[in-house]
């Protein structure tokens, strides 16, 4: 359970992480702005609170994993990796140039870190579902965490990852649905209807818990009771807001991957002014 | 002694056998299949190693990143269906999971090109060996009988890297004995002779043989090379075997666009002096549901149409 004083934690450190996606995102380049900012405190959970993971050795052998299936949001991972001292922070502002190791998309090869190739949408379950398959078969005992997106869920192999892994009980496994309500070109379900959405997943065999996605407490409190389901994996579906914490990107589909001015990259910067956040 | 020369043998039946072997061998290999493991010969190993054999259902793109996220902790994974499926079906989670991620599984394609018969053109691949042998980093095997795809199978396992390997339900006659040394990227001269290179990959290496055997018969000596490594590709066995040569041919049982055909022809034409290229395959149509030698036949792939397609170009 987390106590008061991580909580604390864990919010400047969420606040930490979204400070630094804006400022290596800057102005006049097109990022993937909302749905990297909506994920923030669902990333700050797992690296912060919940994965066992040792910084000094990404590729331990017994480290949780962490598969980010909607690879566009990436940034925010490196932002993440990069405060734990797996990635450089010198590179962060490096993001998507010529030569850089922090691609546009997910590229486990070159990133210290990263545990799989995304950014096709819809494949990261199924690559999940087969790290906690292959830890059944050689006793390891790890879990695996997945992140996708709401949009990424209108993808059909989603759907047939979702049904292997509650064929196969794959208890280790939870995955996380940043339920933003926003694609890049509007309103997801307006495309594909995704509710009741957590009856679905209830439906191919899921334990599932909604939370508020920003509610650092009610992240962990759900990360902690996914550990304790056994024989069915845990979907928690996590309502956020698209572009969370910058006012005039929060709930603009327009800013799923766009570049923004340079006067609005300072008014986004505004919004951490006279805090102590690490440079 | 697995098969005899001139067996008629399925390379199926291979993959099936090599899969048991190396079940038996290998602690961290595991199979997955999509609900074809007693056509694709991977159910015998299903049966002696339950623990590392998965049915994942009619799902093929579920299944080949599947094998990804198990080969990312730590096994040797073979991912089979039918050629139409993996790679058609799949393409995108091959090419980012195994050509882009470099995960450490093999895509086996079985009852691939013409030879699969009667289900028709829905489930002929004639693109297989195109799709996967454009992606960076991909292995792509294509053995020529049964003896060839048991050792490459095993081969396969020990590379630390994505392999495809293309296989069939063709009877196609056994030309190699136990003795042969399979080699990845090696192209072994089965027959020399002076007038004609012939370049030929999986069942069409035996045809291939039977062809030169004809053209002999004519007055025009061939030489046969057997490819079976499609990717890495290597230029100077295919330069060599050209030299002085009338005319190169390429034979596959694939669309001529895309495989060894264009492969071949990408080789010789960066090259001055190197004879004119025919090359033998399915044209630029779909085939069509008979069987497999009805169809070798209409598609004129039978050592009669193409010995006489070769003197008619040379003499014609």
């Amino acid at each position: 359970m987390v106590d008061e004083l991580k909580l604390a934690e864990l919010e400047a450190t969420a606040r930490e992480l979204r400070y630094h996606v804006v400022r290596m995102m800057g102005a006049n380049k097109p990022h993937h702005f909302g749905g990297s900012l909506s994920i923030v405190e669902l990333v700050t959970a797992l690296y912060f609170y919940k994965m066992r993971y040792d910084p000094s050795d990404p590729r331990w052998d017994g480290r949780d994993r962490f598969v980010m299936s909607k690879g566009h949001t990436v940034p925010t991972q490196y932002v993440a990796l990069a405060k734990l001292g797996v990635l450089p922070m010198e590179e962060l502002p490096r993001l998507k140039t010529l030569g850089s190791i922090l691609q546009g998309h997910p590229n486990a090869c070159m990133t210290p870190g990263l545990e799989a190739c995304t950014g096709s949408l819809g494949q990261g379950l199924s690559f999940a579902n087969g790290i906690a398959m292959a830890a059944r078969i050689r006793g390891l005992d790890i879990r695996v965490y997945c992140l996708l997106g709401d949009g990424e869920l209108h993808e059909g192999q989603v759907w047939e990852a979702a049904m292997s892994t509650s064929t196969h009980n794959l208890d280790h496994l939870c995955a996380m649905v940043d339920r933003n309500g926003l694609k890049s070109q509007g309103v997801v379900d307006d495309a594909k209807q995704l509710e009741p959405l957590a009856q679905k997943w209830q439906a191919f065999g899921w334990h599932t818990i909604t939370v508020d996605g920003h509610d650092l407490r009610q992240i962990c409190d759900a990360l902690d009771e996914a550990e304790t389901v056994k024989g069915k994996p845990t979907m928690i579906v996590a309502k956020t807001v698209k572009g969370k914490g910058i006012p005039f990107m929060e709930g603009q589909f327009q800013f799923h991957n766009a570049p923004i001015t340079e006067e609005q990259w300072e008014e986004a910067m505004r919004v951490f002014a006279g805090e102590e956040v690490a440079a | 002694m697995k098969w005899k020369i001139g067996d008629r043998v399925q390379t199926r039946n291979a993959y099936g056998e090599a899969l048991l072997e190396l079940g038996r061998r290998r602690k961290d290999v595991a199979v997955l299949d999509s609900d074809l493991q007693r056509s694709n010969m991977t159910y015998g190993f299903g049966q002696e190693n339950p623990e590392r054999f998965f049915d994942m259902g009619i799902a093929e793109a579920d299944m080949v990143c599947t094998a990804a996220g198990m080969a990312a902790t730590g096994l040797t994974v073979f991912a089979t269906s039918f050629a139409m499926f993996v790679p058609g079906r799949a393409y995108d989670q091959i090419r980012l999971q195994l050509g882009y991620g470099q995960e450490n599984v093999k895509i086996v394609g079985v009852s691939a090109g013409l030879t699969q018969g009667p289900d028709g053109a829905t489930h002929q691949s004639l693109d297989d060996v195109g799709l996967t042998r454009m992606l960076p980093g991909l292995t792509v095997l294509v053995p020529a009988d049964a003896t060839e795809a048991y050792k490459a199978v095993l081969a396969s396992a020990e590379v630390n890297g994505p392999v495809y390997i293309r296989l069939g339900r063709y009877s196609t006659p056994v030309i190699f004995d136990e003795d042969y040394q399979f080699e990845i990227g090696a192209v072994p001269v089965m027959r020399e002779g002076e007038d004609v290179v012939i370049y030929a990959t999986g069942i069409m290496t035996a045809i291939a043989l039977e062809t030169a055997d004809i053209l002999s018969g004519q007055g025009l000596e061939a030489s046969v090379l057997n490819i079976p490594t499609l990717k890495p590709w290597k230029t100077a066995p295919i330069l060599d075997a050209a030299t002085g040569k009338r005319l190169a041919v390429t034979m596959e049982e694939h669309w001529i666009s895309g495989g060894l055909g264009s492969a071949v022809a990408e080789t010789l034409v960066e090259v001055e002096g190197t004879p004119r290229l025919l090359r033998f395959g399915v044209r630029d149509v779909f085939g069509q549901s008979a069987t497999a030698d009805e169809l070798l036949e209409h598609y004129e792939l039978t050592p009669g149409h193409l010995a006489s397609q070769i003197m008619e170009s040379l003499n014609g």
